[in-house]
């Protein structure tokens, strides 16, 4: 039964991709006074799908674990619609627009997630 | 966990932009300020940020530092006013050369960003308060 051999599916590492995605709209939004400050994205569906590319294997217990490859190979840069003077691309309704989209789409994952923990535990109980 | 980078990419900007607001403040309580000489009247300051890479863990964290305070490079207005006791030997005295208006829109400006990243935090703690209570 799918449920308990893989009780999270996708749903675990969607969580960690809309965190991840988080931080880096969050320093967009920080660097919006920032000259020369490129916003930058992930492209979420194909992280999803593909994991991340050339993500670095940890040999070692020292090792830190990253979900995105190296030199941050999958971090793009967004295309502004309208150019700056001072070279910074962040369009602050645009960015405010993707993470509020993003924090409600992490809302709705952490409910898949609750829904999914209820269930095992309605079926460990056996009641 | 990275909504814990959230609270220090916008806490490094709130931080960044509290600097601003006190230039701009300095600015502001020096307008019209005279002094004897163009090199001592006070000349308006602005900030100048930049963003902090975190090399250490990975690439996507990108918080604000304030660079420099640069100075505003426009000419000091000067006025003859040859019975203010600063004046000098040709009777002038030198205004500094704050615009207050420009000040007054850095401000809003500043205060704004500071709000964006107030909402962004806020976001965060709510969504890591939620995920904590997961399966509960």
């Amino acid at each position: 039964m799918s449920l308990l051999q893989d009780p999270f599916g996708i749903h675990g590492r969607a969580l960690s991709l809309r965190d991840m995605r988080s931080t880096v709209l969050a320093a967009n939004i920080a660097n919006a006074d920032t000259p020369n400050y490129k916003a930058r994205d992930i492209d979420f569906k194909s992280l999803l799908q593909n994991g991340a590319k050339g993500q670095m294997q940890t040999s070692d217990f020292n090792h830190m674990q990253s979900a995105f490859g190296a030199e941050g190979g999958d971090l793009l840069y967004r295309v502004p619609s309208s150019p700056s003077l001072d070279g910074n691309t962040v369009e602050m309704d645009t960015e405010q627009n993707i993470y509020a989209d993003n924090a409600m789409r992490y809302q709705a994952t952490l409910t898949f997630l609750n829904s999914r923990i209820k269930g095992i535990k309605t079926a460990l109980r056996g009641e | 966990m990275s909504f814990f980078n959230v609270l220090g990419v916008a806490g490094s900007a709130m931080n960044a932009q509290m600097v601003r607001m006190n230039t701009i403040s300095s600015n502001l309580a020096n307008v019209g300020v005279a002094a004897s000489s163009a090199e001592e009247a006070y000349k308006a300051k602005r900030p100048v940020f930049r963003t902090v890479m975190d090399q250490q863990s990975d690439h996507y964290t990108a918080g604000v530092t304030v660079d420099s305070i640069g100075q505003s490079d426009k000419p000091n207005d000067r006025r003859f006013e040859p019975n203010n006791p600063i004046a000098d030997k040709d009777g002038y005295i030198y205004i500094s050369n704050v615009n207050s208006i420009e000040e007054m829109v850095d401000m809003t400006i500043a205060s704004r960003s500071y709000q964006n990243n107030v909402e962004s935090i806020n976001t965060a703690k709510k969504l890591v308060l939620q995920t904590l209570r997961l399966g509960q």
